[in-house]
């Protein structure tokens, strides 16, 4: 019941949108509604809901181990976008603020989704509903970005599709009774027609991963994220390709349980470590920032893959990794959004001296960028350290290397583009512009609280935490 | 029964290849329309009984595929004021030659596929492997948007004709077909407020190009 609310309230705000009359009073629904559902999730992270065994929808342990982050975020991006929402009020927000909540709906629905057609309709759904956020800014490269975004990310759709017919398929031809809940999946294990589970493997993967923004499926990652505001950035790049995740994770188990779980990680890993190379190698080229922010997107589901390549260890440290990277990612696109809106553009070749233009916008950038390039003791850090462990302890001292060495060239482009913004002297049709953007607490404390979140889960990481990412971890890897 | 079912699943591989031999807009259009029909009225043929469900998804899939997707890609056609795909990535006989190749390798590899019975004798997976084929050509082969969009549609068919062979079993998985072919309202509806915006915004775009260059 409680597991509905999550589903329903947000979707109660999204409708109150649509029929709220007031411009100016409208992104107040945001922090209202984001901030119940955050109340909600909290409420059930600490008293889980008994769980109904073969239910639709259900707040089960890896919803538990994930939703609770993409709600916090959410949170932090729903209080900035009121301060931005009012900055930009030149623009009508009605079909904003509504997209907006009806994509938390949209993620809690996906993130408890606990059957194969329901989950691919939710997180289609929710792919829908971006689009009139990427498009908010009403300009051809934003019509262009969305263009792509449907085209690549709208193909990716069909493809997971037709990956679930095909799990679908496996289950009729060893028998199945036709229910395609994960838990019935799972329990027909070996009964599964294994060509067929492996086929959808790979469609489910390439399909999701789209979504996730996996390399070589990323493309529509940079344009999208660039010209999208930075507060929709933030939640595709920590809610979004969350609720992908996790639907990778879940046709995993099926796949593990019909015994092909060493070709699952096999893959898995060789398609983490080249979106991992892949984003190095961009972050190293890129000389725009909101792009850059793209790129290390890419990297970091790159991270998370292999985390969960890597056995029960490895999905204890990805989901780990799933609350550093949302929380990290909230905090680096938000301070970003302020400073593109001061320098009024984005390439290093334009933008230069914003320590100065947006002294706290441009420290918050800095502090976001060490944390996001896993510096201690942010909570990066210690997941990815987690990943690096995990690594070891099963045996693939390559694929550490690869990481390790992945991580030191992301490192590289990072500084790079940071400190050639924040650094220098800042241009003079710069300046005037940043007179005129005021680093109002609305726009500062959200990504400030966000980053503080992820240096506290870094550095006193709660034991509530760790036992949901325990219990997940064990729904994905039963005991034998 | 298996006939009829067959002979449909054999125009819809033969509509792939015209298709993907046009190099007119209308015509792709109206390739991919009849594609759609065709497909939509295939539930019809699966049942033993009149099932009013399975009719009411026919009758659906054939008036959005069939008439309104179509008519929207028309408008925006028309307002776009383009007729032909001109210079595609793929020529129109390399890209003939590539879908016949595939068509004959979906015929041909279904043989190493594990399939029910009742499936083995039918053009389902075939098909579906073909239009899936066809639908990637012509997605990464075209230059315009609207050609591009009808080889997401052959993709989308390739899809639907594969659900098709759990029809019995899920339902719901159906369903979600039917809320893919939503996507490509949207789809739609997305280039044709692109070309709006172009069209009535054009003073105002032009401007913000120059502030970005």
């Amino acid at each position: 019941m409680k597991s509905l609310l999550l589903i329903f309230v947000p979707l109660l705000g999204s409708a109150l949108a649509v029929a709220w009359p007031r411009e100016r009073t409208r992104p107040l629904l945001l922090p209202i509604f984001g901030g119940a559902h955050t109340l909600l999730a909290f409420w059930m992270l600490f008293d889980p809901p008994p769980l109904a065994p073969n239910g639709w929808f259900g707040f089960d342990p890896l919803a538990r181990a994930v939703l609770p982050a993409v709600s916090l975020l959410f949170l932090g991006c729903a209080v900035y976008g009121v301060s931005y929402l009012r900055i930009r009020s030149e623009r009508p927000n009605r079909v904003f603020v509504a997209s907006l909540l009806l994509i938390l709906s949209l993620l809690s629905a996906g993130h408890q989704a606990r059957h194969l057609g329901l989950l691919w309709i939710t997180t289609e759904a929710a792919t829908l509903a971006t689009v009139p956020l990427l498009h908010f800014n009403g300009t051809p490269r934003a019509f262009e970005a969305t263009w792509k975004y449907l085209l690549i990310g709208g193909t990716g759709i069909a493809l997971s599709l037709l990956g679930s017919f095909c799990l679908g398929y496996a289950s009729f031809y060893g028998g199945g009774s036709g229910d395609l809940t994960f838990a019935a999946l799972v329990a027909q294990g070996a009964g599964l027609s294994r060509p067929w589970v492996l086929i959808a493997w790979v469609l489910v993967l390439v399909g999701y991963g789209t979504k996730m923004g996996l390399a070589p499926m990323h493309t529509w990652k940079p344009d999208a994220y660039g010209e999208a505001p930075g507060i929709v950035g933030a939640i595709l790049a920590g809610g979004v390709t969350t609720v992908a995740f996790t639907a990778i994770l879940r046709v995993r188990a099926v796949v593990e349980a019909a015994g092909e779980g060493g070709v699952a990680s096999t893959t898995m890993l060789a398609i983490g470590l080249f979106s991992m190379l892949i984003a190095a190698l961009l972050l190293l080229a890129t000389r725009d920032f909101k792009r850059m922010l793209a790129y290390s997107s890419v990297e970091h589901m790159g991270i998370l893959v292999i985390g969960a390549a890597l056995g029960r260890v490895g999905v204890w440290a990805a989901l780990f990794h799933v609350w550093s990277n949302s929380l990290t990612k909230g905090s680096l696109f938000l301070s970003a959004g302020n400073i593109r809106r001061a320098a009024g553009a984005r390439t290093i070749d334009e933008v230069c001296g914003m320590s100065a233009i947006t002294p706290r916008s441009a420290a918050l950038f800095v502090a976001g960028m060490f944390a996001v390039t896993a510096c201690p003791p942010f909570a990066p850090f210690f997941s990815e350290l987690r990943v690096l462990r995990a690594a070891f302890e099963t045996g693939h001292a390559i694929t550490a290397a690869v990481f390790l060495g992945g991580l030191l060239f992301a490192f590289f482009g990072l500084t790079r583009l940071v400190f050639a913004i924040v650094d220098g002297r800042p241009r003079v049709t710069a300046k005037s512009a940043g007179i005129l953007v005021r680093e109002t607490r609305g726009v500062i404390l959200p990504p400030l609280i966000l980053l503080g979140l992820a240096l506290w889960l870094g550095l006193a990481t709660p034991q509530v935490l760790q036992d949901a990412w325990t219990a997940a971890s064990e729904q994905l890897f039963p005991a034998q | 029964m298996s006939e009829a079912v067959n002979f449909l699943i054999g125009l819809a591989m033969g509509l792939n290849l015209l298709a993907l031999g046009s190099g007119r807009l209308p015509s792709v259009i109206r390739t991919v329309a009849t594609q759609g029909m065709v497909l939509g009225l295939l539930p019809l043929f699966l049942e033993s009984r009149f099932n009013w469900f399975v009719a009411l998804l026919a009758f659906l899939t054939v008036s959005v595929k069939g008439f309104v997707i179509p008519t929207l890609l028309r408008r925006a056609m028309r307002s776009a004021n383009i007729e032909r795909e001109i210079e595609p990535f793929i020529g129109f006989v390399p890209s003939l030659l590539l879908g016949a190749l595939g068509t004959i390798a979906a015929i041909s590899c279904v043989r190493a596929l594990p399939l029910l019975p009742e499936h083995a004798g039918t053009l389902f997976v075939p098909g579906a492997l073909a239009s899936i084929f066809t639908g990637f050509i012509l997605l990464v082969g075209r230059v315009k948007a609207i050609s591009q969009v009808c080889g997401y549609l052959i993709l989308e068919n390739g899809i639907y004709l594969f659900g098709m062979l759990l029809i019995h079993s899920t339902p719901l998985l159906v369903e979600s077909g039917i809320l893919l072919d939503l996507t490509v309202g949207i789809f739609v509806i997305g280039i044709i407020v692109d070309r709006i915006q172009r069209a009535f915004d054009s003073l105002d775009t032009r401007k913000l190009t120059v502030l970005r260059e």
